[in-house]
């Protein structure tokens, strides 16, 4: 009796937390709505701090697995930074486990001195963070009314990368002025290759080991990738071990047989490096329901150009546009978020955005794709806009567009 | 006390305020020069020029042996299935696959890409005379060599595929025009 009268009240109280937390937790299985709540909060003591952050078992985002890639959930977003766990991910042959302390990357070829960089090595040089999204060349799904943003064009995804720029390495192993293209090379399973001009890594190129201020995850590339920003997400090679600076292109596999486009007259187009810009509206969409009355449309619109400079809306078919207003920050070759307050009169209709980057490129139709590639066009860099249709009752419906 | 102490605080911020002085030099010294043995222990890549292909040589009834064991079971047993990625469609041939045959633009692609990637389940694991022969039945079986040629480091970057005069490269750059 007497020990348990010492027993200090705050070890007490945790102890009471913590078996209530084992009893929560044993059921997350359940589904959210199922899992017990308290209709009061105020009358019981919540869970003590952890060791990690967890979401609310009412919020269950998720990416869309296939056998080759896992799409982001636009439509449950609110902001421009994919939370890291839910970041797309698209690789050839799995995500390697790779030990850091073992992790290397070799720079050689056409340079003066060929060097290796631990991991260690790469984190000592001057760092630099950049906010921008990287998204797959093959990201445009159509064919049914019932798709999401997410089944649309769930393959883009955006975070603060942290790491070194590719021109400090260059500078470090000396790259030699007649190099003109450099082969990046993973560490999986595929080996993972594509040519990259020199120009490019000079430029903004980066070697990435930080991801929204954490270590890089290992679906993204852990230890270190290579960061293009704004250009086609094959070429960031993750789990990055090799660089080959040389005088032309490899032609490798992915940038030849993959990655490369029919265009008119049978042509196929090679090195379509830059994501053209695009945007799309993640509510209201599908499977989302909406009301009669104030609706504020939201989405997100990027470029691999530049700065997106207005995103335009049509809550009529395409007949009128107007401005939408843009959430700061606005920046270079990143995910922009954007909305528009509008009026519902209950009416059907058909919705739609409209991008436009800082270099007057506008968001093409399905229909300007096709004549300006020919309707044989490949699957690879299509960014059309993206139409719902609100039906009288207030469901959100994909609009789907046949071209093949 | 309290007061010069917030003064030389203010200070240090003008400082900080009025101009960075880092100097950045044009190296660090961090990392370690690779050996050639290093090198030459990764390095796997093949250009168009042939620079990186082995010694060795193929041809397409020993790649046809190989072919059967370590590669039909995903391909088809004549590689003209049409699997997800079937590899066999000669140039000219009505299917809308891609394949060496019609899309390849660089016969090297092949054996660079066999070399690191396959077969999928076990990849990494073929000789360099092993892909020499997958190399020449897949050339042979898309109509682009007979079945008498050798592939060997010479011969295979002196192919021309039939499909490479269709590439042109990208000419989108921006503004207001649809590519
Ligand atoms: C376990 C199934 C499997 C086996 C066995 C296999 N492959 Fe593959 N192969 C694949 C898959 C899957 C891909 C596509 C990989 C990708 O896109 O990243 C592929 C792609 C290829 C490609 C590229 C096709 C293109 O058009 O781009 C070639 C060439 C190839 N395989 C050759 C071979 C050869 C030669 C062998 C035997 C040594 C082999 N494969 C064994 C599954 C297999």
């Amino acid at each position: 009796m007497d020990q348990e009268k010492k027993l200090p009240r705050r070890a007490m109280i945790k102890a009471a937390a913590i078996s209530a937390t084992a009893a929560f937790v044993g059921k997350v299985n359940l589904p959210a709505t199922e899992q017990p709540t308290n209709d009061d909060p105020t009358k019981i003591q919540g869970t003590p701090p952890g060791k990690v952050g967890t979401r609310s078992p009412f919020e269950q985002p998720s990416k869309k697995a296939s056998d080759i890639s896992g799409r982001t959930p636009l439509q449950d977003l609110y902001g421009i930074i994919t939370p890291s766990d839910l970041h797309f991910e698209r690789s050839h042959a799995g995500v390697p486990a790779i030990n850091p302390d073992k992790y290397e990357l070799l720079i050689h070829g056409m340079v003066e001195r060929p060097m290796i960089f631990k991991l260690k090595d790469l984190k000592r040089f001057p760092a630099i963070s950049r906010i921008a999204f990287i998204e797959c060349s093959g990201n445009f799904r159509s064919g049914k009314e019932t798709m999401t943003p997410q089944e649309i064009c769930g393959l883009t995804s955006q975070s603060e990368w942290t790491g070194v720029m590719l021109s400090t390495l260059f500078r470090e192993v000396g790259v030699s002025p007649k190099a003109t293209w450099f082969l990046a090379e993973g560490s999986d399973a595929a080996v993972m290759t594509r040519s990259i001009p020199v120009e490019k890594g000079w430029k903004d190129a980066m070697i990435a080991y930080g991801q929204n201020g954490e270590a890089i995850r290992p679906e993204q590339g852990y230890p270190a990738r290579l960061f293009l920003p704004g250009w086609e997400g094959n070429m960031n090679v993750k789990w990055i071990r090799r660089i080959e600076l040389s005088d032309q292109p490899f032609m490798t596999r992915e940038e030849t047989s993959k990655y490369t486009e029919t265009i008119k007259d049978h042509k196929i187009r090679q090195f379509s490096f830059d994501m053209d810009a695009r945007s799309i509206i993640t509510y209201p969409s599908y499977p989302q329901e909406v009301e009669k009355g104030w609706i504020e449309i939201r989405g997100i619109a990027w470029s691999g150009r530049g700065k997106i400079e207005r995103v335009e809306i049509s809550t009529d078919g395409g007949k009128h546009w107007q401005y939408a207003r843009l959430q700061e920050p606005v920046l270079d070759k990143a995910h922009t978020y954007f909305r528009y307050l509008w009026h519902w009169d209950g009416s059907p209709t058909e919705i739609m955005s409209r991008a436009v980057d800082d270099t007057g490129y506008y968001q093409p139709f399905l229909k300007q794709l096709i004549d300006a590639r020919g309707a044989e066009m490949g699957g690879y860099h299509l960014n059309p806009v993206t139409s719902w249709l609100i039906e009288r009752g207030g469901r959100v419906l994909f609009k789907p567009e046949k071209w093949k | 006390m309290l007061r010069s102490i917030s003064i030389i605080g203010m200070l240090f911020l003008l400082v900080a305020c009025k101009g960075n002085n880092e100097k950045f030099p044009e190296r660090y010294g961090f990392g370690r020069l690779a050996s050639q043995a290093e090198i030459d222990s990764q390095n796997i890549s093949i250009r168009p020029d042939g620079h990186g292909l082995p010694a060795g040589s193929g041809i397409a009834a020993t790649g046809k042996v190989i072919y059967l064991a370590k590669c039909a079971m995903c391909h088809g047993p004549t590689g003209t299935e049409p699997t997800a990625n079937r590899l066999v469609a000669p140039f000219g041939d009505t299917t809308k696959s891609k394949t060496i045959g019609n899309y390849w633009p660089y016969a090297t692609t092949i054996f660079d890409y066999i070399r690191r990637a396959m077969p999928f389940n076990a990849p990494g694991s073929l000789t360099n005379e092993e892909v020499y022969h997958l190399t020449a039945f897949l050339l042979c079986s898309n109509h682009i060599i007979d079945s008498t040629k050798i592939i060997n480091q010479v011969t295979l970057p002196e192919i021309v595929m039939p499909a490479k005069h269709l590439y042109v490269d990208d000419d989108r750059k921006g503004g207001n025009e649809v590519k």
